[in-house]
């Protein structure tokens, strides 16, 4: 008998109704309560923002406001000011976005040994899209999308830029992000840099990933999702 | 090992280790009473996750078989482990397969509870702690004490020492000027471990939530060493208890909310991974590994699973909010249980996994006040003293268990035979009247003479910090029947 017939079977003795599919009988799935908020308070599109920014800001990510026209000069500020000589840049990031900055773009590329890992932490910076963001949470979710790129690119430099279209991007709450994300997809979620509370609990930011997160709310006026 | 009673009498009269425990269950539980006070629907949210647990564990072979199939589909390969041994014998086996001889890893309790850094170690293979927390532990030669925060018993002071002796024979010694602020101690715990995350090939984690519908792996942590492990080495092997599995994508919408609130009282821990196999790429495109295992862990759930009242432990997701309010916890600290799970989910799940035979597991039932605080603040509603008291009855009276899934007797435990008399002795008395009522009025009489201390060596060890209740002049039936015997 094999370990997993074995365990299968305990199973089945121990829970006999475990014979029964879970979607008959007393204890059905779809008899879950299911009564808790799908979001927690009411807020325009405008507040859902600000208190976006206000959650990312409490969790020591620091956060910018800019349209369209000011993009490029606000990323190559923030580059500039970070003493950043290289950007790693995602696959399909909107070629204007880095327009304005001299850094020098390291593009991601699977294949390359440019993309080592080692490499990749010899760059400096990196600026990427997200696929949302949660307000209630101060929550971005990156779901490796062509404005995202791989996963290493948003973890091994210790800077990120992560821009977000607002109000487009923002959802109020977990249960609204979870239907509009593919779960077959790499699902990488991020509240504020990386962050420790290991010793005496007192909270210390950076430890493994990027020690700085900066966050650009890019009002586009889209609406929302 | 020795036994909770023993090794908790030790640990209450070490100074540090009280002020260091004191201090940090006290800072965590009124940041997480804040957390929690956020959210309006929390009491719906406990019940929603509560039940979803409970539906899960009485399906359980039902979402254990689509977990596996929905993995494999993502180009993952499932493995099933019936105890330790054997899941040490597959994980060895496979990194032994890639031909390395090191491997990083994601803080993991069920890892600890088989003890595979052990196996590893004999089978040649260098396993490294990438938690902050856990390499301190590591560093130390020491064990972790907490679910969350593995070196919670150890104050920046030792740990600034614990770096300066110890980080050079594991890799990239500290810096020679370190000092003991959190910020320089994480500075150096960086410095160190970059250079394995950036060299790794193989890591090991566990993970925090199972998606059956999608096979889904969920990993929620704060300091980035995890994405590390998850995306940088070319294998990942993850070792899961069957009982982390959930049945769909959406009930992460309840776990995601009172998960980070009851563990680190934030909103959202800093990183969440979420890998499905090796996604739709198959890992062809680099980002994550390019083999997955997962290995499937019973080694004692099933047999917990079994136990009407004790199989709700089975629904625990490892917040460690019962550890920070209990007061037992805060004065004995996590290695007097015994136990890889410290703590009131420890002395319920530990017992249960491992049985009650040996001392240390007979014992941890009682290390508990029963005073029902690890149960106010448990996320998924386990009934821990309800547990407890359960799991006493069986120390003390033994009976049917399911151990390995075989059902038998165990006998009482030693040590309880003067409780089990007593308990005999007040059975008989209570079911004749007549005889307790004699008794009664013999104790009565003779209250003149009555002990202060109670004789023999349990007796003793009870009145040494009790008094005995004083005994009444008369009964309360004879008081009642000189009283109102005669109107009635």
């Amino acid at each position: 008998m094999s370990s997993k017939d074995r365990i299968l079977a305990r199973i089945r003795r121990a829970v006999p109704a475990g014979a029964v599919p879970p979607g008959a009988g007393p204890d059905a799935y779809a008899d879950i309560p299911r009564d808790y908020l799908t979001v927690h308070g009411t807020r325009t599109a405008e507040e859902r923002v600000d208190l976006l920014a206000a959650n990312l800001a409490e969790y020591r990510a620091i956060v910018h406001r800019t349209d369209a026209e000011g993009l490029p000069q606000l990323l190559a500020h923030l580059l500039a000011r970070r003493g950043a000589a290289s950007v790693l840049v995602p696959p399909a990031l909107p070629g204007a976005w880095l327009a304005a900055t001299e850094a020098t773009r390291v593009h991601d590329r699977a294949d390359a040994t440019a993309a080592t890992p080692a490499a990749l932490d010899r760059v400096d910076s990196v600026v990427t899209g997200c696929a949302l963001a949660i307000a209630e949470t101060g929550t971005i979710v990156l779901d490796g999308g062509p404005d995202q790129g791989r996963r290493r690119i948003t973890l091994i430099p210790d800077h990120h830029i992560c821009v977000i279209h607002v109000p487009g991007q923002v959802v109020d709450s977990i249960p609204q992000a979870l239907p509009l994300l593919d779960p077959a997809r790499p699902l990488t979620w991020i509240s504020g840099p990386s962050a420790t509370s290991d010793i005496e609990l007192d909270r210390v930011e950076g430890v493994h990933g990027p020690r700085t997160l900066e966050v650009v709310l890019l009002t586009t006026g889209d609406a929302a999702q | 090992m020795p036994a909770f009673p023993a090794a908790a009498r030790e640990a209450v009269h070490d100074d540090t280790l009280r002020a260091n425990l004191r201090h940090a269950t006290h800072t965590i539980r009124d940041k997480r009473a804040r957390a929690v006070t956020e959210l309006a629907d929390w009491d719906r949210l406990r019940e929603a996750g509560r039940a979803v647990k409970d539906h899960t564990i009485r399906h359980l072979d039902h979402y254990l078989l689509r977990l596996e199939e929905a993995v494999t589909a993502a180009g993952g390969t499932v493995h099933w482990a019936a105890d330790a041994a054997e899941a040490n014998r597959i994980v060895t086996g496979l990194v032994l397969a890639t031909g390395e001889r090191e491997v990083v890893k994601v803080k993991s309790m069920a890892t600890q509870e088989i003890g595979l850094n052990e196996a590893l170690e004999a089978a040649g293979i260098a396993a490294y702690e990438t938690d902050l927390a856990e390499l301190i532990v590591q560093l130390g030669d020491d064990r972790p004490s907490h679910i969350l925060v593995p070196a919670i018993h150890r104050n920046r002071g030792e740990i600034r020492d614990i770096f300066r002796t110890r980080m050079g024979d594991w890799g990239r010694p500290a810096p020679e000027d370190l000092d003991d602020t959190p910020a320089a101690l994480a500075e150096a715990a960086r410095l160190h471990l970059r250079e394995k995350f950036l060299r790794a090939k193989v890591a090991v984690s566990g993970a925090n939530f199972m998606v059956a519908e999608t096979g889904t792996m969920v990993v929620l942590e704060s300091e980035g060493n995890g994405r590390m492990c998850l995306t940088l080495p070319e294998t990942l092997i993850s070792v899961v208890g069957i009982e982390k599995v959930i049945p769909t994508f959406r009930d992460l919408e309840i776990f995601l909310q009172t998960l980070p609130r009851s563990s680190t009282a934030e909103r959202m821990n800093p990183y969440t991974t979420m890998w499905t196999g090796l996604g739709p790429s198959k890992g062809a495109d680099g980002d994550g590994p390019s083999a997955f295992h997962l290995v499937l862990l019973d080694n004692g759930r099933t047999d917990t699973l079994a136990d009407e009242v004790g199989r709700q432990a089975l629904r625990c997701i490892r917040c460690s909010a019962c550890l920070n309010v209990c007061p037992v916890y805060e004065r004995a600290g996590g290695h007097a249980y015994g136990s890889v799970y410290p703590g009131p989910i420890g002395a319920i799940l530990s017992p249960q996994l491992r049985g009650t035979a040996s001392e240390i597991d007979a014992t941890l039932p009682y290390a508990s006040t029963l005073c029902g605080a690890c149960y106010e603040v448990c996320p998924v509603a386990i009934d821990i003293p309800e547990v407890l008291v359960h799991l006493r009855e069986r120390v003390v009276q033994g009976g049917p268990v399911t151990r390995e899934g075989l059902r038998v007797r165990i006998r009482p435990a030693a040590g309880h035979t003067a409780e089990r008399a007593a308990m005999r002795a007040a059975r008989l008395l209570l079911d004749h009247p007549g005889a307790l009522r004699r008794a009664e009025r013999v104790l009565a009489r003779t209250r003149r003479f009555r002990p202060h201390r109670l004789p023999g060596a349990a007796g003793r060890a009870w009145t040494e910090t009790r008094d005995l209740p004083p005994v009444p002049a008369e009964s309360f039936r004879d008081w009642w029947t000189r009283e109102r015997g005669g109107t009635r």
